[in-house]
């Protein structure tokens, strides 16, 4: 990876990293320091992606590189304001358990695990390095999202302070879906957060979770989150991402599944919010007899930028994967989606599917739409397609003609567009509260969905 | 309540319809007939607002308003139904909530209530007895997956629950099947009263055996070029077109 700013990439987190290398509160354990220190040399030596880089070229990130944000003091978060923001985050009807952190750190207090089966682990990631699992924590944090993944993950690994650790036992269902929630709200001066994620589901076993970030609007920050997920033999983990960071926040995450055999993961992101988004998300199916599906749904106006980047690694023969994304632009907002479909030489007999679909609202909104499949294995299936289309105006006028008005016409083929993508989350409570942020964000009514 | 007066409309810059003159009377029943490409369906679609048509001279009142100034969805709810010759599929809109978003915004624009759900319901539930429209295809995205005939069907269906004013059909009986096209028939005729007028737009006697119109007239190259009662329907299915006389071109 090449960089224009490689040498002064770290340095402005320099003393914020040293910061926390000398907390003996901080230092979670000896694992989790050098991971941090490795975090920080990478960094040092990459810096952080620019547009030479093939993989960075429409994005512009320089705005939050330019930004130096630091992680905020603690605790100087406002309570109304979080309160506030965690109901409007809230889910009607949800019954869940809850994982929230605030500004990047855990909060007990406003999160909810009562009831948590035995055996399952759901929290934070010191509380998990204080438990007996905290070898199974070491011993996978970082290894399937290595810092040298990018600059960004990089730093993430540097400024490892917190993030979720979630832990089903073999065999174990976890009876409701459980919530990661990351609030950002305002503090003195713009801050970042670097939640690190690690999830590991355990053979056989069964989990939903509902990744939220949500910021109150008007706040400047940058999160930059890595996530870790391991699905193990026969397990079944079904992920939902809501992407609602404030208008002009900038958040970048990386997420990185392993799947392994017989496993099942379904991974379906919704990205409505923030300035500046990119999102990472690789899976890598492992095992024979795996299913992985990727979906994903964003909505973008004004200024945003949302820039998806999927790989897919079929490692091993006779696995399925499909892919969704649909992205719906309008005024000058501009997407990019990356898809990556990678069929290892060992993959025989690979099927796998990659769609994506863009709808421009505006003459100004721009996608850059990729699908890249590289296949060295001879007996696979692999299909790709991709659309860019506008609204069709004799769908319009049709509905026009029976008495509907031009600008709630166009909202309803705006919102059937997008509901491929939002009839698949299976949670109904989720599914509602989503069709009610995409309603929102065109303002139609609510009632007409299939 | 329709009256066309020297229409002349172009699309792309080419003049499709060269002066229409048509007068439509509450109660009655039109029948247009003509050659493929002569301009029925262009004619239709002006009425019901298409703006890919270019209207360069002539007038369209609709109960003494002018209905080229008005937008087609407040033509619909002035009353006009337009029936397409070819429906569009609309994936991820559901029929049901098509046709109530639809029916609500027909109601509120003659000031009265909009219809609750149970209402709703029941209006829907008569209409598809009449239309003979099965559960299945309500629950289904608007025409999405429909046979031709469905598609036809749900068209007559919509009119049912929308009850309009000026009903245009265009070529409604195309793709039917002989029940399908006596039920459509049917639920064309339960619409027929004093106050209301239906234009169809056919090809065939077949049809008007069912919707017996008052008068039946000939479109070719985009003008009027006869027009007559219910036995010209006959005497065109029995010898054509090619009998009738081109007017002297203006
Ligand atoms: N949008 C359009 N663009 C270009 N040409 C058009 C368009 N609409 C209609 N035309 C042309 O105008 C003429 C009249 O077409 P129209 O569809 O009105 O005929 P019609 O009488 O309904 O024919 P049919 O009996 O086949 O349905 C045809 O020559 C057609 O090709
Ligand atoms: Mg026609």
């Amino acid at each position: 990876m090449t960089s224009v700013i490689e040498n002064n990439a770290a340095e402005p987190y320099a003393a914020y990293f040293a910061g926390l290398m000398s907390d003996p509160l901080a230092g979670l354990s000896h694992a989790i320091r050098n991971l941090r220190r490795e975090g920080f040399s990478r960094l040092e030596e990459m810096g952080f992606p620019s547009q030479e880089d093939e993989d960075w070229r429409f994005l512009n990130v320089s705005p939050i590189v330019r930004g130096r944000f630091l992680p905020p003091p603690p605790a100087a978060a406002h309570e109304g304001e979080v309160r506030a923001l965690l109901d409007s985050a809230a889910i009607a009807g949800l019954d869940s358990y809850r994982v929230v952190f605030v500004n990047g750190r855990f909060r007990k207090d406003l999160s909810s695990l009562a009831g948590l089966p035995k055996a399952v682990f759901a929290g934070s990631l010191a509380e998990a390095l204080a438990s007996p699992l905290q070898t199974r924590v070491e011993e996978h944090l970082g290894k399937h999202l290595a810092p040298k993944f990018n600059g960004f993950a990089a730093l993430n690994a540097a400024m490892i302070e917190d993030g979720a650790v979630i832990f089903v036992p073999r065999g174990g269902v976890l009876d409701k879906p459980l919530e990661l929630v990351f609030v950002s709200v305002p503090v003195e001066n713009p801050f970042s957060t670097h939640p690190r994620n690690l999830v590991l589901i355990e053979p056989t076993a069964q989990a939903s979770v509902i990744e939220t970030y949500i910021g109150e609007p008007g706040a400047a920050y940058f999160t930059n989150a890595a996530t870790e997920v391991l699905v193990s033999e026969g397990a079944r983990l079904s992920w939902y991402k809501v992407q609602r960071e404030a208008q002009g926040a900038y958040h970048v995450a990386a997420t990185q599944i392993v799947q392994e055999r017989d496993s099942t993961v379904a991974h379906l992101a919704l990205n409505f919010g923030g300035a500046i988004v990119r999102n990472d998300i690789n899976l890598y199916i492992g095992g024979e007899g795996a299913t992985g599906v990727l979906d994903g749904l964003y909505m973008i106006s004004g200024r945003q930028w949302c820039d998806t980047h999927t790989r897919i690694d079929h490692a091993k023969p006779n696995c399925e994967s499909h892919e969704l994304y649909k992205g719906i632009l309008d005024d000058n907002a501009r997407g990019v989606f990356n898809g990556r479909i990678y069929v290892h030489q060992d993959a025989q007999k690979t099927d796998a599917k990659q769609t994506n679909q863009t709808l421009l609202l505006s003459d100004t909104a721009q996608i850059n739409a990729n699908p890249q499949l590289e296949i060295f294995a001879d007996d696979v299936k692999c299909t790709h397609g991709a659309t860019i289309g506008q609204i069709d105006e004799d769908h319009v006028f049709y509905l026009q003609t029976r008495g509907i008005p031009k600008d709630e016409a166009k909202s309803l083929l705006t919102y059937a567009f997008a509901n491929d993508i939002v009839r698949r989350i299976a949670i109904d409570p989720l599914r509602v509260a989503v069709e009610k942020i995409v309603l929102a964000a065109r303002e139609a009514p609510t009632d007409f969905v299939i | 309540m329709l009256e066309i007066r020297n229409l002349h409309a172009n699309v792309e810059g080419a003049e499709i319809l060269h002066g229409i003159d048509l007068t439509v009377r509450a109660g009655e029943v039109h029948a247009i007939m003509g050659p493929n490409g002569s301009g029925k369906s262009t004619l239709a679609q002006i009425i019901a607002g298409r703006d890919c048509y270019e209207v360069t001279e002539g007038t369209i009142l609709f109960d003494g308003k002018n209905l080229l100034e008005l937008e087609p969805e407040e033509r619909a709810c002035e009353g006009i139904f337009l029936a397409f010759q070819y429906p569009v599929e609309i994936p991820g809109v559901s029929n049901t909530y098509f046709l109530k978003a639809a029916l609500n915004a027909v109601r509120k624009y003659r000031g009265e209530d909009e219809l609750d759900a149970v209402e709703f319901l029941s209006l829907v539930r008569e209409k598809m007895k009449l239309l003979g429209m099965s559960e299945d295809l309500m629950n289904r995205s608007v025409n999405e997956g429909f046979s031709g005939g469905e598609k036809k069907r749900n068209e007559i269906f919509q009119m049912a629950v929308l009850s309009p004013r000026l009903a245009v059909l265009d070529e409604t009986d195309s793709g039917l099947d002989i029940d399908a096209l006596k039920i459509v028939a049917n639920g064309v005729n339960a619409l027929r009263s004093p106050d209301r007028a239906i234009l169809v737009v056919t090809h065939y006697q077949r049809l008007l055996d069912y919707i017996v119109p008052d008068y039946v007239h000939v479109l070719a190259n985009g003008r009027i070029v006869k027009s007559g009662g219910k036995d010209l329907a006959l005497e065109l299915e029995e010898k054509g077109y090619s009998w009738i006389d081109e007017p002297a071109s203006v």
